[in-house]
């Protein structure tokens, strides 16, 4: 026991000498949930609209004011003729374009494709051109005389965008830091050679990967805990959910990484292909398959197939149900079944590489 | 239980088809210095794995300081000292962090190591340098640290792996001043090399070509029968013998 405190002591020394490493650990969750929670977002706030208005009268001036004083659009100009629309968007002037027909707003009229009035929005990104359209149709159709359509959007009430990328970036976080620095850490010893020196000394080789382990389990909690805070009270992500399963099921997902970082350094033999492994093998996916950009079930079949081998799609449902939706532990119970199972096989993957190295 | 450092019977390593090591037998005595030459892809490093549990013979038997090394590996690697051929220490720790981690792996008592590290740092004029980061010191300085390293548990064998590799001939003399103290104080060590000066260093040398040790004896026996000059004739008129492509 007192070799492997030695060990830990030693570890902790490797990561706390290594400055800019360490501030790049300590860092990028910060930046991370900062640049996903106010740069990059996909919601729509003051989008800019032109408005084609032949004949207006109060009808169409109701609408255009609804538009303009709701927080998705601002009303950015009105066009002279039908003319100025290709050139709205050529120059990049707003996203959207609504277009009323000639007559009193509630009479179809056939210059506007049948409808009183036409929505023009620029498909170059689609994403983007359906979400304003929405809510544009939604406003619009909050003033009509129809019973309007109630919308109500669960869990999330604003839609805010934050509480999709939360998880996501925290299985990102946690993924890397856990895989990829503990491979890197052991593949280091390969090739100094120390780790020759440690496997011809009497310590059980289990106690030297253990040790390695010890202080990025430790750097991962601590990045858990700034993920978790600054989401709360600087995004206002609310953990809607039980904390401590919450915590519960993100060390699992620590463990499972570990575990994964650990098999990575039986397998290559120098810290640029544990690099390459865990980039290429481990970020990628966790970026494109885990559902923290793309929703998983508008994939292709086989994507989605390839998606249920990476494990931060499991952690990321079950933050999703667990913080988000504040769902009891029991449904997220598959979510942890598939990730301990992963991680055992991790274990025994990486302990029967380690045990053919050495015979 | 054994007289001999180490004896090796019959001892053979295979990996497939490939017989890196082919039943190779000899003895060292304690206190000796052994010179364990060949060219590269002699088998040598494989053997000397062997012999410091790192790798389990396909057959044959060995023992170091008296135990098995296929079914006691664990009081083998109590009793031995390692210093690989890339250098072994960790550059990013102190020159006394590296001396307490190591103690500690051997079991030792902090207060002997305190004691014990003081005692050699003075010896090997590094007293100054206790808290330096051994990634700064000189290559010749680090390699004798590490040989200090190897036998600060005083070990009853020190293994090491082509040690002074890099540096230059008085450099490697200092180093060797190093090993005679060690072996004069009853450690045996076993050392492979390239630098044929070295050679002529040792007690007794055995020369490995193609997995086999074909010749054993002390450096200037060695000169006599094959009537060469310098152990670097020897050398050359036995791995001329060499049928494998050498590099692996």
């Amino acid at each position: 026991m007192k070799q492997f405190a030695a060990f830990v002591k030693k570890e902790f020394r490797h990561i706390l000498r290594d400055r800019r490493t360490l501030l790049i650990l300590l860092g990028m969750p910060v930046a991370q949930i900062l640049l996903f929670g106010f740069a990059i977002t996909t919601e729509v706030r003051n989008a800019r609209v032109a408005v084609w208005d032949p004949a207006p009268d109060v009808e169409t001036r109701r609408v255009v004011e609804r538009i303009d004083a709701s927080p998705y659009f601002t009303v950015a100009e009105r066009l002279g003729s039908p003319g100025d629309i290709d050139d709205v968007f050529r120059r990049g002037r707003a996203g959207l374009v609504v277009v009323f027909g000639p007559g009193p707003a509630d009479e179809p009229d056939g210059g506007t494709g049948g409808a009183a009035i036409q929505l023009i929005a620029d498909g170059t990104d689609p994403n983007q051109a359906v979400m304003l359209t929405n809510y544009a149709t939604g406003i619009i159709a909050s003033g009509a005389a129809a019973p309007p359509v109630e919308v109500r959007m669960l869990y999330n009430p604003q839609g805010r965008s934050a509480f999709n990328f939360v998880p996501g970036v925290m299985g990102l976080i946690l993924m890397l830091i856990c895989a990829m620095m503990t491979a890197i850490a052991i593949v280091r010893e390969k090739e100094t050679g120390t780790m020759e020196v440690l496997l011809a000394s009497p310590v059980r080789p289990v106690y030297i990967i253990l040790a390695k382990a010890v202080p990025y389990f430790v750097l991962s909690v601590a990045n858990l805990a700034t993920i978790l805070l600054l989401a709360v009270f600087v995004l206002g992500v609310p953990v809607a959910g039980n904390l401590v399963w919450l915590v519960a099921v993100s060390l699992l997902f620590i463990f499972t990484a570990l575990a994964l970082g650990l098999l990575i350094s039986t397998l290559v033999g120098n810290q640029m292909a544990a690099m390459l492994a865990s980039g290429m093998g481990l970020m990628m996916p966790t970026m494109l398959l885990s559902g923290l950009i793309f929703p998983i079930e508008s994939m292709p079949p086989p994507l989605q197939w390839l998606s249920c081998a990476v494990p931060a799609r499991w952690y990321i449902e079950a933050v999703r149900r667990v913080m988000i939706q504040g769902v009891e532990v029991r449904f997220v119970l598959r979510e942890i079944a598939i990730l301990g199972g992963m991680a055992l096989v991790f274990v025994a993957a990486s302990l029967r590489n380690f045990k053919t190295r050495l015979s | 239980m054994n007289d001999g450092a180490i004896t090796v019977t019959d001892l053979t390593k295979r990996f497939g088809d490939f017989t890196a090591v082919d039943a190779i037998s000899f003895e060292v005595a304690r206190g000796e210095i052994f010179g364990f030459l060949g060219a590269n892809g002699a088998g040598k490093t494989t053997a000397m794995r062997m012999l410091c549990g790192l790798s389990k013979p396909t057959s044959g038997r060995a023992t170091v300081a008296g135990f098995d090394i296929a079914r006691q590996a664990e009081q083998v690697k109590r009793r031995i000292g390692y210093m690989s051929q890339r250098f072994s220490l960790y550059g990013d720790l102190t020159v006394r962090e590296n001396l307490r981690l190591f103690g500690g792996i051997y079991g030792m008592k902090p207060a002997r190591i305190a004691e014990k590290s003081g005692r050699m740092l003075s010896e090997l004029g590094l007293g100054a340098e206790r808290d330096t980061l051994v990634k700064s010191l000189p290559l010749g300085w680090k390699q004798r640290l590490a040989f200090s390293v190897a036998i600060f548990h005083e070990p009853a064998v020190v293994f090491l792996d082509e040690p002074t590799g890099g540096v230059d001939p008085v450099t490697r003399r200092g180093f060797w001043e190093l090993i005679y103290a060690a072996a004069g104080r009853g450690i045996t060590v076993f050392a492979t090399t390239h630098y044929m000066d070295e050679a002529e260093y040792c007690d007794r040398v055995s020369m490995m070509v193609d997995g086999r040790i074909e010749a054993l004896d002390t450096p200037a026996a060695l000169r006599a029968a094959h009537r060469a000059a310098t152990m670097d004739d020897v050398f050359q008129q036995l791995a001329r013998r060499a049928k494998r492509v050498s590099g692996c």
